[in-house]
């Protein structure tokens, strides 16, 4: 896996570089906003790159909290089960149907959508168990705060010129974004300054509450009068199909940076924990009385991030 | 607005992007040699 990483990098930087070769040169001019819509292929990307990981801390999460009792465990797995099915079946329902038409969702889409819960998290509790559930879990908030500052730098860059503002008070897109990265960043201020040993169990509880935001975010612009745009996929919008596949050209190149962050991020994690144990056993080894006061410290400190 | 001062609106949300994915992937170095220093410290 470690000789892997550096090929890993180098082709993500050649797919980063491809697609902003795309978004700068073979994506067509817009004829209203000019060449600034092409902001487009950065910001949309690093919203869907954040969600998609505060999705993934979710699943962990849940999956963290639930693994910590047998029967917790059982039913947290029925319990998703039950959402995939009813996901499923839901949205084919005539007048739900009907719904989804109004407001220009596929069933199909919203079936498939639905289907990601149950397999997002029985592929996590299969290949993360124990301890790498949190490792996880604050991995995929961290990197996930990264994309979402970038969401919100590069808005009000694009707003300003485009709408004249550089942010909409009270626009509920552009709130509920923002609410969304303060829940996410003091979920990362809660694990850093907090020592407890309930720190992980506190900061999986608030990641699951705060994940409420996500859905809030994503629909926030499908069933409320907003300044932002409607959206580029499905909801009615439209888009010209040469700007599309260079979004989505976008997307998979930044999809393959998070992931290779993230997986340094993992890694560093893990090391951290290994270096903080062995530091612990090493005091609690040390001859002399200052042991104990000198592992309780460490061994306190355990729950930093 | 003109499509020429609007275009530097574009560079500036490109370079922001990427100080910001730098800035993390420094301070994901910096935590790193941190890491590697307390373990050679450890190992004397």
């Amino acid at each position: 896996m470690k000789k892997a990483f550096p090929i890993l990098a180098v082709l993500t930087a050649l797919f980063l570089a491809y697609a902003f070769y795309q978004a700068m040169f073979i994506a067509p001019t817009d004829a209203l906003q000019g060449d600034v819509y092409r902001i487009i292929f950065y910001h949309v990307p690093s919203a869907w790159t954040a969600f998609l990981l505060f999705f993934i801390n979710f699943i962990a999460s849940v999956q963290y909290l639930a693994s910590a009792k047998p029967s917790s465990a059982r039913a947290a797995k029925w319990i998703v089960i039950a959402v995939g099915i009813i996901g499923v079946v839901v949205p084919f329902l005539p007048q739900v149907q009907q719904w989804l038409n109004t407001i220009g969702m596929y069933p199909s889409s919203a079936a498939t959508t639905a289907l990601m819960i149950p397999a997002a998290y029985f592929l996590v509790g299969k290949y993360f168990l124990g301890q790498d559930l949190d490792v996880l879990a604050v991995t995929a908030a961290e990197v996930g705060v990264v994309f979402c500052t970038i969401v919100l730098i590069t808005g009000p860059i694009w707003a300003r010129p485009v709408w004249g503002i550089w942010w909409a008070p009270g626009d509920i897109r552009l709130t509920s974004t923002l609410v969304l990265w303060l829940i996410y960043v003091s979920y990362l201020v809660l694990r850093h300054f907090s020592d407890g040993a309930q720190t992980q169990k506190l900061a999986a509880v608030l990641a699951v509450f705060g994940a409420l935001d996500i859905p809030l975010v994503y629909f926030s612009i499908w069933f409320f009068r907003t300044q932002h745009p409607q959206p580029v996929i499905g909801g009615g919008g439209s888009m010209d199909p040469r700007m599309l596949h260079v979004l989505l050209i976008s997307w998979m190149a930044f999809l393959c940076f998070a992931f290779l962050v993230c997986w340094a991020r993992f890694q560093l994690e893990k090391l951290r924990r290994e270096v903080e144990e062995a530091e612990a056993l090493e005091s609690l080894l040390e001859p002399g009385g200052s042991a104990g006061q000198t592992s309780k410290g460490k061994v306190l400190s355990r729950g930093r991030q | 607005m003109n499509s020429a001062s609007a275009v530097k609106f574009l560079y500036a949300a490109y370079i922001a992007t990427w100080v910001v994915h730098a800035s993390y992937i420094g301070s994901l170095v910096r935590r790193y040699s941190r890491l590697r220093r307390q373990m050679k410290d450890m190992g004397k």
